[in-house]
């Protein structure tokens, strides 16, 4: 395993070098002058000038690459011209938010989503199957923002249950009840389009193990259905759950922006709006590197779950 | 080319005709439900397309006493925005900037991904590597975060918004079409091409290109729906569709101030959005199902 995960830490390099050089590209990819795009029309020949020496743009492109880099390397992000304060302080209080949304919205479709497809499989063509087919449908077709849009309509703006916006309640909250009320729609609004993915494949991989040799073996032991199903069939078909489980954590981390910017959640999404249209590129480049670098690094928690969950990939 | 040549093409030849009359006759007849999809799609693209000509008020009139009136109101079939604007005539436009994007974009991604997943994977060596290595560092970051740094870069406008969501789209086909091309590229039929001195174009474009329709045809039908839904994402976020024009995405964004008052303007283009992508995805489903039958199984 030791050896697996030197290699897997390996491979990491250059995936981590590619994405710092697209992050790097995106400050380049405007057709103007940067500093002119970031500080608008109205600034005077001297800010831009300032500006320019500030980020380094009169310099050749490799060297602005590599001085960025080491600075990012010593977890120096720059500062935001907006917020006139370091990225990187910035970045990581609000990706806590981040954090919590997306591991919420993560935890709820994966237990729903193979509870769901666990039945799903174990009753095939049942109304349940099928219930579940079409809101797999749904869910892929559903736009985020709007369910959650609806979601808030109903049950905050209508019936009152839950807070409508926000992480915590302006005044006499702060509790962690508080902050449980503000996370249960937009982890909802995050987890719904996962759930239905996470209960098709479930299904689809149970179906397959539960069709396997062993299992009518088990069966004609007089193993109970409970144990045929749990031990011989998600224990086996884990392999493909964990694969899509990690491919949905990304797309929560990606995904998040959108929910967080219905329900002002104060997370890293939010954030990297606001710095987009308020021109704040530093801001953005700190924000996109923080999360490209989770999801690169969930994968890499996969990969090794993989291999602890399935010995045979360790040795391949 | 010898007649020995013209007999490998002939077998190389997927045989396309009957097939497809096949999956015409397999949508008409059993798949009701992919049906209903196929027609909802077709009144929206025409009324997108018809739009100029349709009996509606003009989208970008501003009326403010008019303001916010509910469905079935005289004169406004679908009641008016904010500013008084007709909803459906906005719709009706908007449907052609939502459906436009979402197809161009799909479209953009398709032809950059098939030409690069063609490239990697009939060519070993650098060109593979090189290919295969954007690939992956393109697919480690999350889609739609992506999509949005490039617009940051690129500047806010739906032109940029599209080329942002082709940019982290194209990764799909390019693994798709790789995948396929690396399992022909050792088939008899193309070793008996290249043995009787055919050349790589030749090759590509008359033994492996017809195998490759099917598959992109159905990845491309299921994407459309999820480029429509991306570039509703960036015009919601506001870095799409800039003011006034309309479009779905942009139409929930800025209705979504006076959802309490008036639900009907933030409902009506969500519903619009989740209408039409669940018919593509219908229709994709029943494309798959009649040109891929392994993979529907799966």
């Amino acid at each position: 395993m030791r050896r697996y995960l030197a290699r897997r830490l390996l491979l990491l390099v250059p995936v981590l070098a590619g994405v710092s050089v697209i992050i790097f590209m995106v400050l380049h990819l405007s057709p103007g002058d940067p500093a002119e795009i970031m500080l608008g029309s109205q600034a005077t020949k001297e800010d831009l000038a300032r500006l320019r020496t500030d980020l380094g743009l009169n310099e050749p492109l490799h060297v602005q690459y590599l001085k960025w880099i080491g600075h990012v390397v010593h977890g120096d992000l720059g500062r935001s011209l907006w917020m006139k304060r370091p990225v990187l302080g910035e970045v990581l209080t609000r990706f806590r938010a981040t954090l919590l949304l997306t591991a919420t919205a993560l935890l709820l479709s994966t237990i729903i989503g193979v509870a769901l497809g666990v039945a799903a499989a174990t009753r095939p063509n049942s109304m349940l199957d099928r219930l579940s087919a079409v809101a797999s449908l749904f869910g892929a077709s559903m736009p985020s923002f709007w369910l959650g849009i609806v979601l808030m309509v109903v049950f905050a703006l209508q019936l009152g249950w839950l807070p409508a916006s926000g992480m915590y309640a302006p005044h006499g909250g702060g509790d962690l009840r508080d902050l449980l009320s503000h996370l249960v729609l937009p982890a909802v609004t995050l987890a719904a389009a996962s759930v239905t993915i996470v209960a098709r494949l479930t299904r689809s991989a149970m179906l397959e193990t539960l069709g396997q040799d062993y299992v009518r073996t088990a069966r004609a032991k007089g193993v109970s259905n409970r144990a045929v199903v749990l031990r011989h069939g998600l224990s086996n078909a884990l392999v493909p759950i964990v694969t899509v489980v990690g491919v949905q954590a990304g797309y929560l981390l990606g995904g998040a922006v959108l929910t967080e910017t219905v329900f002002a959640w104060p997370g890293v999404g939010t954030l990297m709006v606001q710095g987009i249209l308020a021109r704040d590129f530093p801001l953005v480049q700190g924000c996109v590197l923080i999360v490209a670098l989770s999801f690169v690094l969930v994968n890499l928690a996969v990969d090794l779950l993989y291999a602890w969950l399935d010995p045979r990939i360790r040795y391949e | 080319m010898s007649d020995a040549g013209a007999a490998a093409v002939t077998l190389a030849r997927p045989t396309e005709a009957p097939r497809r009359r096949s999956a015409l006759g397999r949508l008409a007849g059993g798949n009701w439900l992919a049906v209903a999809a196929a027609l909802a799609l077709l009144i929206a693209v025409l009324a997108a397309v018809l739009a100029p000509w349709l009996p509606l008020a003009d989208p970008d009139a501003v009326d403010t006493p008019h303001r916010l009136r509910p469905p079935l109101s005289p004169g406004h079939a679908l009641g008016t925005d904010e500013f008084g604007r007709d909803l459906l005539a906005r719709l009706v436009w908007g449907a052609r900037v939502s459906l436009a994007a979402g197809v161009a974009s799909a479209a953009a991604a398709m032809l950059i991904g098939v030409t690069l997943g063609i490239l990697g994977g009939f060519y070993t060596g650098w060109i593979e590597t090189l290919i295969m290595r954007l690939t992956d560092i393109l697919m480690a970051f999350p889609y739609v975060l992506l999509a949005i740094a490039i617009v940051a870069g690129l500047g806010p406008g739906l032109r940029n918004a599209m080329v942002a969501i082709a940019i982290v789209g194209f990764p799909l086909y390019t693994r798709l079409v790789r995948g396929v091309v690396l399992s022909l590229r050792e088939r008899e039929f193309v070793e008996a091409a290249r043995a009787l001195g055919a050349s790589d174009a030749v090759i590509l474009g008359r033994h492996v290109l017809p195998h490759l329709l099917s598959p992109v045809i159905v990845a491309f039908s299921l994407d459309v729906g999820a480029k429509i839904l991306a570039t509703a994402g960036l015009s919601f976020l506001g870095l799409g569709t800039q003011p006034p024009t309309a479009d779905w995405g942009s139409m929930l964004a800025t209705g979504r101030q006076f959802v309490i008052l008036s639900p009907h303007v933030v409902l009506l283009p969500g519903l619009a959005i989740f209408v039409i992508v669940l018919a593509l995805n219908l229709v994709g489903d029943a494309l798959r199902d009649v040109l891929d039958p392994r993979a529907a199984q799966r």
